[in-house]
Parts: structure tokens; C-alpha cells; sequence
């Protein structure tokens, strides 16, 4: 995204900005320590699916680590962020106290704040290219977690703004998904007066967000509460439709859609095909957590079951593997194992996220790699062959190369969730011919602009890049958006 | 939304409904399936479309009454709404002209059966059909089969209709009889294991539609895996057809047995 400095630059002259920056010197500033995230304690949290592990900055710790910020002339913090937040001016309203205005801003180009303000991996972005880091060599400010306050400070103050949309201007554009990509696109071409609907296959808004990170990391009525904004800014939404399916592009085009953004994700998950892979007991990540997160199945009222285990092994090291063994841990696993074929530092999770499994007992049994898995007479799974690996020369990765030992361990398991991964889901590509698909199965786009092979067709997040971050897909959204709007403007003289 | 507009018991436990579902009703074609929900703590069930009427914008389907899902959709009655309904999922049938074929249906199995019958009539192909039930009271659609197909054979397990025996001995004396080019088969995952097995001896091209469990149905979540020729598929996007002499139905067997403890325990509970 591009960063408008002159707005920036406005943003920063106001008086009140002046003000607070006198208000405490820059080196006293530096000596106020980094906040810490109150948590729920490890043993008590495990008990519960649904209780978020973070529990949010109190107002008066959020002020303080908000005063920390220098508010730079040179924010180089926005550079960091994928949707270019204006990471200052909500820090300061914080700051002084005004945190609807915190909120507000936000609001100016993210969709969806309390999300991002969760699972956003900040330490990667907005954080890694903070003053304090960048110059100072101390922690940076806590923008994550001010990010959380300010969004759920503004929904428990029960008057939340809704931002500003201009006049209508009768051009119904689609999106094909309703994931953080999807929503992202949808927010900032509802406030461009666009008519938008959004088009989901499953029976629930909201992707990932709602089938994949677990309550205790992003609850979904916190989502339901985003979805809701912009369902007051104009944004339709139809469950159960599965575009290409129900209906094809061209029936939408007759309906007088003039342009589509596809934001179908990257939901086909992969198996590592090793012999036993398909006993009972085995499955993917999304298959687990899409029964536990947006099944409920874990709560006896609803009907949808989930298989239970006493020593569960989850295979692979990302966030989704993550989520994956604590839900296992919060089920009641004796046993809930990570199984990753690297070390703890090439792991691509979260640090939180490993932090917080580690507190919560969690095993990690690294260098190894799944060979074969073992079944009773049911076909239950009730063993796993684990090889051996050692760390040799990076790869294209730049994480070192993992090569296999011949030394082999067997693991009693009863379940088994394989979070190695996804592949886009072919469904949109199989459905339309001219759409350009890389080898891969990803859509293919023209990176400045987020155009597919099918012009009035924009395309983002993972479908196009094949398994990223929540961020990175809200950022293709804002990105197609400001092309879409482009494009439609001239070609129908907007 | 998905108003029921037709209910018809078939047999004491076999449900036909007709659901108002426009846009789907258009765009199915034989073979595709559907996904539905009843209630807001139902599960997601997989049914084939077993028939549409584009002028009403309905599709059927048919349900036995067997477990908790499809115990609460058959108390639905007409007026009534499906919560959720998507679809059509899954790939159509490759609906040719051919020559002949040999349609075999098993037990419920029939009701998917019934729109690849009458597609394949249309198509221009001499079609045999060979129906199986356990008993004449369990036997569904014969009279549209009939309709549909240049011959019904009728086998049942304890001869109280038709032929006394399994639907290979009637589907093998049909093979003996004429040549076949084409097999389809479906009913239970046994059933089609031996019907794919007699096809195999005649070295007859068969297509068997398979009933996995699923969650989403559109690829995301790999609960229908399964494996073909050796590789593993997902039958919600890459079929729910596919080649039965490549099928290993023993490890698809084993899978539908995935939650047989938690169904039995859901439905103590519901009793």
C-alpha cells in the first residue's frame, strides 16, 4: 500500500499532537518499561475451550505504554503494517485518553481491528519497525495489544462509530469468500459508495476467522461484532453459495455485478501421503478445527462429534498446528504433542503462540518426522513412527534444510492432526477456464494491482499466495480494492 | 429460504422431500450433491440431489431416517425450513452416449441412482437397471426407474418381491445376457465392493458414487478421503464418482465407521 506522508504529515501538526509530544521528554519516555500482557493462568486456561488466553490492557496501562511512543516524524512502524493503520495518531489518542478516537482511526483502513489486534504476528510488521527497536535496540511499543485495547474498549463502550461512506453509486461489485481477504476488500469499497455483496460457501461469515483460530485466540463473537460494522456500512452478505457453483460468475454478471474479487483461501489441506495416513483417528487441521471452532463439536448440545484423545500428536510447526494442539490440550489430551521436522527456531509460528503452548504443557518433540502410522482392529490409529532429523544446509527457505537419520522412535497416539499446510482450493479455478492458475494451483496476479488473467476478476489472499497470514490477506483486500476502484472508474466513468 | 414444499414416505423409514432451492435446482446436474443443516446446532450432511423441477425452482432429495441428523430432518414437515442448504457440490456425472448400461442401486442407494438413470435415457442409451432392497417394503422409486430404464430387474434378500437374492447374481445374469459398456453402481459401500468386483471379471468400465463422511464438502476439511488407484482423493471435489474398479472400498468401509461411537452416543442422548 502506499503511504499518503502528506496526510500523515497534517495528522501530525494538529495542536493536540504538538501538545502531548511536549508534554514528557523523549528520554523519559524511553525509561517506562514495555508492558506485559495480562494472561489466565496456564493450568486453569487449558480447562476451557473458550476462554481467550490474553485478557487485554487495563486503561491505564494502555495509556502509559502508549506514551511510550515518540509519535516520529518518520513513522516508519505504518511501512511495517499491511493495511498502513496510522499507527501514531491512534497510539496518541490513546495516549490522551480519547480512545473512541483511537478507535476511529483504526477504522480508517482496517476492517477488522479487534482481529488484527489478536492475531496479527506485529512482532514481524508494525513492531519489528519500531523506534525503539529499529534505533534503540530496547522492545518495542506494544502496538498489538493497543491495538486490541483501543477496538475492544470502543465495541464494551456500546457506541461504536461507523466510518464514513460515501454517496452510492449503484455499482454492484462480489467477493467469492468471506475471509479476512474478502472483508478487508469489501469495507474499503463500501466506503467508496460501491455495492457489495459478499458470497460464502459455508453457512458462516467470516472464513478462517470463524473455522480455523480457536476461541481461546480469537473468540468469534468478537468477529460477529466486526461483521456487524459493516453490515451497518452497507455490506451484504449471502451464506450458502458457492460461486461456480450455485451460480456462475456470467449468472452474476447478468445480475449486473460489474466486477468479482476472489478471496476463496487456501482450503485444501495437505496430507504428507505416508503409508497408514488414512486410518481413523488421522486428520487435517482444518478438519479439526473446523468441527471444534465452527461445528462446536466439543459442546454436547450440538450434534456434530469430534474424536477425542489421550495422547494426540499434531504434525508440523506453524500457527495452525498451534491451535490445533492446545484445542487437542483443551479437550482433555494427557498427551498433546507437537511433531516438527526442524527446531524451535525455525518453527513459523508465532512466538506467543509457542510461549503459550509451552506454559500449557504442551510437548514438543522437534527433529522428528512422521513415517508411518499403525491402526488397532478397528482402524484406529493407536501408534506413529517417528524418524529422526538433523538440521543441515538452508534451503530456498533460509531455514536450515532438515535431513533425515536413520534412527526411528514409535509414539503411542490415538489421534492425529496433520497441519503441514495447505493448497488453494481449486474449486473457483476449476469453475472458469480463462483464469489464469499458477503450477501451484494459485491464482495468478498482476502483483500491483491484485488483477487476475479476467479483468473485471481481482484476486488476493490465500488462493493467491497459498497459505500467508491474516495481514497479508487484509492487505491484498485493501489493494484489489483501491484497483478495483480504478478500473471501474474508467471504464464506467465513475 | 429452502421451504419444504413436498413430503413422501417412500418406505416406513425413507423420506422424499421436495425443497424450494431456486438457483440450485438451475445449475445441478446429475450426480451433484448437496449440503444441509437443520437447526443452529446441526451438523452439516451430505445428500444427492435425487431430482429437480426448474419451473417450481425445487429439488428433491431422500433421506433414511438412520441417525440424529437425518432423524431431525425427517420430522420436518411441509412448510417448514432447512436452516442451511448449499450446493450443488461435486462433480456431475460424465453423462454420455454409449450404448448400454447397467445401473445398479442398492437400498437407499437407488435414490442417487435416479437422476444418472434418467440422464443416460436421455442421453440415447439402452439402459438396464438392477435394484436391490432387503425386502419388498424397503424398495424406493421403481416405478420411476421403470419409467426410465428398458428393464428393471428386482432383487430382494428375503425374495418378497422380484428375485430372492443379492444384486450381483441379477446384475451378473443381465452381463451374461447382453453386452454392457458401462457400469454405475450405488448403495451401500459393500454393495458397491462387490459389484465392482463382478464388473472387474467382465473387464466393464464402472463408476460407483461414494457416500463419505463430510464436514463442508468443498474441499476443505478431508474428512471424505479416500483412496483411488492408489491415491488418496476427496470425494466432496474429485467426485463423488469414481472409477470402482480403483476404489479401495475395505479402507472406505473402515472410515464410515469413524464415528460410530459418538453416533450411538448421540443418540442414546437424544432418546
Amino acid at each position: 500500500m502506499t503511504v499518503n506522508t502528506d496526510y500523515l504529515k497534517e495528522q501530525r501538526g494538529q495542536e493536540w499532537r504538538v501538545e502531548l509530544r511536549k508534554k514528557i521528554k523523549n528520554k523519559d519516555r524511553l525509561t517506562i518499561e514495555r508492558v506485559k500482557m495480562p494472561e489466565m493462568d496456564p493450568m486453569e486456561r487449558i480447562k476451557y475451550q473458550d476462554k481467550e488466553v490474553n485478557l487485554g490492557l487495563t486503561l491505564d496501562a494502555a495509556m502509559r505504554e502508549a506514551s511510550r511512543c515518540m509519535d516520529c516524524a518518520n513513522p516508519t512502524c505504518i511501512e511495517g503494517c499491511p493495511v498502513s493503520i496510522n499507527i501514531p495518531k491512534f497510539v496518541k489518542n490513546i495516549e490522551r485518553g480519547e480512545i473512541l478516537d483511537a478507535a476511529s482511526t483504526l477504522k480508517e483502513t482496517s476492517a477488522l481491528p479487534a482481529v488484527c489486534g489478536r492475531v496479527c504476528p506485529q512482532e514481524k510488521q508494525c513492531e519489528a519497525r519500531c523506534f525503539y527497536v529499529e534505533k534503540m535496540k530496547k522492545d518495542p511499543v506494544a502496538i498489538g495489544y493497543l491495538e486490541r485495547f483501543a477496538a475492544d474498549y470502543e465495541r464494551e463502550s456500546g457506541s461504536m462509530s461507523i466510518p464514513n461512506v460515501e454517496d452510492a453509486n449503484g455499482v454492484k461489485v462480489a467477493t467469492i469468500g468471506s475471509g479476512p481477504a474478502a472483508l478487508s476488500f469489501a469495507g474499503d469499497m463500501v466506503k467508496l459508495g460501491y455495492d457489495v455483496t459478499v458470497f460464502e460457501a459455508l453457512h458462516e461469515i467470516g472464513g478462517v476467522l470463524k473455522y480455523g483460530i480457536p476461541e481461546f485466540r480469537l473468540p468469534n463473537s468478537i468477529v460477529d461484532v466486526e461483521l456487524d460494522n459493516l453490515r451497518k456500512m452497507g455490506v451484504k452478505f449471502e451464506t450458502n453459495f458457492v460461486v461456480g457453483r450455485t451460480a456462475s460468475v456470467e449468472d452474476l454478471e447478468e445480475q449486473g455485478f460489474k466486477a468479482f474479487f476472489v478471496g476463496s483461501g487456501a482450503g485444501l489441506p495437505r496430507f504428507m501421503n505416508i503409508p497408514g495416513e488414512n486410518y481413523n483417528g488421522i486428520m487435517s487441521s482444518n478438519e479439526y478445527l473446523t468441527r471444534v471452532n465452527l461445528m462446536n463439536a466439543a459442546d454436547d448440545s450440538y450434534d456434530t462429534p469430534v474424536l477425542k484423545g489421550k495422547n494426540v500428536a499434531v504434525i508440523g510447526g506453524g500457527n495452525t498446528a498451534m491451535d490445533s494442539v492446545r484445542t487437542a490440550k483443551r479437550l482433555g489430551a494427557e498427551r498433546a504433542m507437537i511433531i516438527y521436522r526442524r527446531s524451535l527456531e525455525e518453527m513459523p509460528a508465532r512466538v506467543e503462540e509457542v510461549k503459550h503452548a509451552m506454559e500449557e504443557g504442551i510437548e514438543f518433540i522437534n527433529l522428528h518426522n512422521p513415517v508411518e502410522y499403525f491402526a488397532n482392529e478397528n482402524g484406529r490409529v493407536n501408534k506413529m513412527k517417528v524418524q529422526r532429523m538433523e538440521l543441515g544446509e538452508p534451503d530456498a527457505s533460509g531455514r536450515r534444510r532438515p535431513v533425515a537419520l536413520d534412527e526411528y522412535v514409535e509414539l503411542d497416539v490415538d489421534l492425529v492432526v496433520v497441519a503441514v499446510g495447505v493448497s488453494p482450493n481449486p474449486l473457483i479455478p476449476s469453475c472458469m477456464p480463462d483464469l489464469e492458475v499458477s503450477r501451484w494451483g494459485t491464482i495468478e496476479v498482476n502483483e500491483d494491482k491484485m488483477q487476475t488473467s479476467i479483468p473485471q476478476l481481482f484476486a488476493g489472499g490465500d488462493i493467491v499466495r497459498g497459505g500467508a497470514t491474516v495481514i497479508l490477506a487484509m492487505g491484498d483486500g485493501r489493494k484489489a480494492a483501491e484497483s478495483m476502484h480504478g478500473f471501474l472508474k474508467e471504464k464506467y466513468n465513475l | 429460504m429452502n421451504r419444504i414444499v413436498n413430503k413422501q414416505y417412500l418406505s416406513e423409514n425413507v423420506v422424499r422431500m421436495e425443497i424450494e432451492a431456486p438457483l440450485i435446482a438451475r445449475s445441478r446436474k446429475p450426480g451433484n450433491f448437496i449440503i444441509l443443516r437443520i437447526g443452529e446446532k446441526g451438523e452439516r450432511i451430505p445428500l444427492t440431489i435425487a431430482d429437480s423441477d426448474i419451473t417450481n425452482g425445487t429439488i428433491s432429495i431422500i433421506v433414511q431416517n438412520v441417525g440424529v441428523s437425518s432423524k431431525k430432518l425427517c420430522t420436518l414437515e411441509i412448510g417448514d425450513e432447512v436452516t442451511d442448504l448449499v450446493g450443488p457440490l461435486g462433480k456431475p456425472t460424465n453423462v454420455h452416449k454409449v450404448g448400454t448400461i447397467l445401473a445398479m442401486g442398492g437400498g437407499v442407494g437407488i435414490a442417487p441412482l435416479f437422476p444418472i438413470v434418467k440422464a443416460f435415457k436421455q442421453a440415447g442409451n439402452r439402459v438396464v437397471t438392477v435394484l436391490a432392497a432387503r425386502s419388498k417394503d424397503l424398495l424406493i422409486l421403481e416405478d420411476e426407474m421403470r419409467e426410465w430404464s428398458d428393464e428393471v430387474v428386482v432383487m430382494t434378500d428375503d425374495g418378497s418381491y422380484g428375485e430372492k437374492g443379492l444384486i450381483t447374481a441379477g446384475a451378473e445374469r443381465v452381463i451374461q445376457n447382453e453386452k454392457i459398456d458401462e457400469c454405475i453402481a450405488i448403495g451401500p459401500a459393500v454393495m458397491m465392493k462387490f459389484a465392482a468386483m463382478l464388473t472387474k471379471k467382465y473387464e466393464i468400465p464402472t463408476q460407483a458414487s461414494l457416500n463419505s463422511i463430510m464436514v463442508d464438502g468443498t474441499g476443505m476439511c478431508g474428512a471424505c478421503r479416500v483412496t483411488v488407484g492408489g491415491k488418496t482423493k476427496f470425494t466432496c471435489i474429485d467426485g463423488p464418482e469414481f472409477n470402482a474398479h480403483e476404489i479401495d472400498f475395505d479402507e472406505m468401509l473402515m472410515r464410515l465407521q469413524a464415528y460410530v461411537k459418538e453416533e450411538k452416543d448421540a443418540q442414546a442422548e437424544q432418546q
